[in-house]
């Protein structure tokens, strides 16, 4: 039988008059690519380990290295293209589902690419954010129908109100932006101290996924949401106590109506401690969580949750974007959630099998307008707080996303390019070069918290000056305005369904 | 006397300076509740023609019925005789009609495509009231009636719907559609008037302004840029936005606020035209730096953002209100027990040259005008 198929994916060109065979490329690359051969003093490549992670060519000091696409094709067919193909070779020999990493790379229609903002001219004035107060801070959490107050005149004659409505905890946000659930096992310690440093800095919060509050992440805890998954890693009371908010995670876009695993050879003495599980067992998350089958089931969860922590922070619930979506959503509301996040088909992971996530879900976009229309209609949207997640990846995602009906905007992926990441999508191995996705020390060293914090933070200052250009020129200068405000959005090339499901009309069509 | 063809509206020297925009408001309420003629506000809303376009103008007038101060008066354009059929009818099922007529006007050669007008003055039958499965107010219930006709009966539209009051409005030039209706032959206690320069929707009498709901009438000088916003928070609560004007927003925010969730227009203010973080921030005492947070908190989405002066009344308050950056002019003066609001100070001055007292008004800070007081 002849050699089966390999993809090389890759191509590593060393330009030979440049390099010198100083060898940071050998002693770097964690998936082996680079080899040095002192009988021949040559520095040698071997394409097929190559993920793309451009690691080796930021480093090479000579700029000797190229990483390029691998130009060979398989003979040229629309229908099979080069990935099926070789994905069932490689099923073929093992016998295995395929895994990935990160958010949906297939082609499907975004959204976000077909909707356009307004701005003001002449009968509306645009607001200047360099010379106007423009405001981004938001407040997450359930927020009563109305106020109840007395009003009561002071000694010298001035009125005063008092408040008799009682408001529950609410998260207080400078930036409708949150960093994203990413577990410490998933991504390295690193990581995840530089995005929490990043959310305390700047005034927002990040997420502990489901991998447990490490001792070293205490200093930022008041600005962590916690996860409660199905499997109940790292939760104790301990836990529950440090955190701004809970957030029970039922799903995940990247893997909607499926569990997780890490695979025991990651779970080291830290993650071990972290997650409370022995180590080198494999920690694995069930596909529900099983005291929850049923929506009744839920609201206890919630209402356990909030007992424990004396209804002292707000509880929410995480789903990923289905078809069903908006009575889920509905049902989350009125089980007591005082936010639902909902992560779209774009949304990312440490590790899915590719099938679920490049074919389970719905994106976000229709997401957020189907859950926004259908909480509306019950009466109960201003009651709750709305995150959207799920595959932004500029400032105007974020605002489009949010003139759709979104509260706020979890962001991962994005993050973690701020951190180095290069999209390679390989997270699911273990050997992330930027020692993001790691857990190995010798490559999470490379990811420097301070710098790592200083990074995500510009990113987030530089998305709300965005923002609030934007706002501005739409003559809004409050975030709050421009939430469910899709008049200010129009659709380009959209079909009538399309239109429809989203609530906007099309470019062209005035107010 | 300008033309009321906006093709001839844009004279000659007007091309020397920037064309207007925006509308012109003005309200005066004599706060002891004596009425007055309509003379005034007729004289002042004129003094404004600058800042309309001949699209659109008209009147509200509270005190005006006093014959019939316990009924409901309606007053609604139909554009075809089968609409006011379709409306009669539905009217005559819940309400008892104690009075119907065609609105009083007057020929004025210059206006175009005039509806017939009508009033009703009716009161709601009690067992329907009392049988109605949501367990309505009789002004809730009233409020799902103008609703139900401005929706679905085609060609027919409610200018009004309050006790003792009425609207009258149409396409015209403020001092055309006060001739048309006879404005200074009614003597009411509170005035309002809009003078119109439309750019967002069409010249259509029901779309001139004030704009009523109940005893509501709201007068509005602003292009609201959280209309989407605002439009969408309302639905939380019934109300539903069919006309797609900022002012119909605006009415309903006031009717929540106001009626439904008893607040005073000094928080509605508040809520309307927050005060920024900083500012909330920079104040001393606790408990009111807590409760204008917490109004941020729970109406953000009833903030109206974007250029606005408004006047709203109803049987008890004139107030005026502007944006929270005070992006549209409103001027206001008292004289004894009258109060003025207007856009421009020459509105006022024209009709009470030596006023006790004139004032802008601040950004965000109402002008509250209450009855007896």
């Amino acid at each position: 039988m002849a050699k089966a198929k390999k993809l090389s994916e890759f191509r590593v060109e060393r330009d030979e008059e440049k390099c010198i065979k100083c060898q940071v490329c050998v002693r770097m690359c964690a998936n082996d690519v680079h080899t040095y051969d002192p009988e021949t003093d040559t520095v040698r490549a071997d394409s097929f380990k190559c993920v793309g992670c451009h690691f080796c060519e930021d480093l090479c000091p000579t700029a000797a290295i190229t990483i390029e696409y691998n130009p060979t094709q398989t003979k040229e067919n629309a229908h099979w293209k080069r990935e099926s193909i070789y994905d069932i070779v490689k099923q073929a020999r093992t016998g295995g589902i395929l895994l990935t990493g990160m958010g949906n790379d297939q082609a499907y229609k975004n959204y976000f690419d077909h909707l356009v903002l307004n701005a003001s001219q002449v009968t509306n004035p645009s607001i200047d954010p360099l010379r106007e107060p423009m405001e981004l801070r938001i407040h997450l959490g359930r927020k009563p129908d109305k106020i109840d107050c007395r009003l009561q005149m002071t000694e010298e004659g001035r009125k005063k109100y008092q408040i008799r409505t009682r408001i529950p905890p609410q998260l207080e946000l400078e930036v409708p932006i949150l960093f994203t659930a990413m577990s410490f096992g998933s991504i390295s310690l690193n990581a995840c101290k530089s995005l929490a440093k990043a959310a305390c800095k700047f005034g927002t919060y990040w997420n502990t996924g489901e991998g447990g509050l490490h001792r070293d992440l205490y200093p930022y805890a008041h600005r962590a949401i916690v996860q409660v998954a199905s499997g109940r890693f790292g939760v104790n009371e301990e836990y529950l106590e440090r955190a701004a908010a809970i957030e029970i995670k039922i799903g995940q876009g990247a893997k909607p109506g499926i569990g997780g695993h890490l695979p025991g050879e990651k779970v080291s003495e830290e993650i071990s401690h972290t997650r409370m599980i022995p180590i080198g067992t494999d920690a694995l998350s069930p596909a529900p969580h099983h005291d929850i089958y049923s929506i009744e089931d839920l609201k206890q969860l919630i209402f356990a949750l909030k007992e424990a922590t004396r209804y002292t922070k707000p509880v929410g619930v995480k789903i990923a974007a289905v078809h069903n979506v908006a009575p889920i959503a509905s049902g989350i509301v009125r089980a007591g959630a005082d936010f639902v996040a909902i992560d779209g088909i774009r949304g990312g992971t440490g590790a899915a099998p590719t099938i679920i996530r490049n074919n389970v879900g719905i994106p976000i976009e229709l997401a957020i307008a189907a859950v926004d229309q259908r909480l509306r209609e019950e009466g109960i949207r201003n009651q709750v707080s709305l995150i959207a997640a799920g595959g932004f990846r500029s400032s105007a995602d974020v605002t489009k996303g949010i003139a759709l009906g979104a509260d706020a905007v979890y962001i991962g992926t994005a993050a973690l390019i701020a951190l180095g990441c290069h999209v390679c999508q390989k997270c699911y191995t273990g050997k992330c070069n930027w020692g993001i996705a790691t857990q190995d020390p010798y490559l999470t060293k490379r990811l420097n918290p301070e710098i790592g914090a200083e990074h995500a933070g510009n990113l987030l200052r530089a998305w709300s000056l965005e923002i609030k250009e934007m706002m501005g020129g739409m003559g809004i200068n409050v975030i709050d305005s421009l939430r469910g405000n899709r008049e200010q959005l129009r659709a380009l090339g959209l079909n009538e369904v399309e239109l429809r499901l989203l609530g906007l009309k099309h470019a062209g069509e005035a107010w | 006397m300008s033309s009321p063809n906006i093709y001839q509206s844009c004279r000659k020297e007007d091309k020397e300076y920037h064309i207007p925009s925006g509308c012109g408001i003005s309200g005066i309420m004599n706060r002891q509740g004596k009425v007055f003629s309509g003379e005034a506000i007729y004289h002042s809303i004129c003094n404004m023609t600058e800042r309309g376009n001949g699209l659109g103008s008209g009147f509200a007038a509270y005190g005006i019925y006093p014959e019939f101060k316990d009924c409901c008066c309606f007053h609604i354009m139909y554009e075809t005789a089968l609409a006011q059929q379709n409306t009669e009818e539905y009217l005559k099922k819940v309400f008892n009609l104690k009075h119907s007529e065609p609105i009083p006007t007057e020929k004025v050669t210059r206006l175009k495509f005039i509806p017939l007008l009508w009033r009703y003055f009716a009161q709601v039958k009690e067992e329907v009231l009392k049988t109605h499965q949501e367990k309505l107010s009789e002004e809730d219930f009233i409020m799902k009636c103008v609703m139900d006709i401005n929706e679905k009966v085609s060609n027919a539209f409610v200018f009004s719907s309050g006790k003792n009051m009425g609207i009258f409005k149409g396409v015209g030039n403020p001092d055309e559609i006060g001739e048309f209706y006879r404005i200074p032959e009614y003597q009411g206690y509170i005035w309002t008037a809009h003078n119109r320069f439309p750019t967002n929707t069409v010249g259509w009498w029901g779309g001139a302004h004030p704009f009523g709901i109940l005893d509501w009438s709201v007068v509005h000088n602003g292009e609201i840029s959280s209309y989407g916003t605002n439009r969408h928070y309302l639905e939380n609560f019934g109300y539903h936005c069919t006309l797609f004007t900022d002012t119909e927003v605006m009415t309903y925010l006031f009717d929540l606020l106001v009626r439904r969730h008893h607040l005073d227009f000094e928080v509605v203010g508040n809520i309307l035209a927050a005060p920024f973080w900083s500012q909330i921030e920079r104040i001393e005492d606790e408990q009111t730096r807590e409760f204008l947070k917490t109004l941020r908190i729970i109406y953000g989405s009833a903030l109206v953002n974007g250029p606005f002066a408004v006047i709203v009344a109803n049987a008890k308050y004139m107030v005026g209100l502007n944006d929270r950056i005070k992006l549209r002019p409103l001027v206001a003066a008292s004289k004894s027990d009258f109060l003025y609001i207007a856009s421009e100070e020459a509105a006022i001055r024209k009709i009470c040259p030596n006023a006790d007292k004139v004032w802008m008004p601040k950004a965000g800070e109402p002008t509250i005008g209450k009855l007896g007081h």
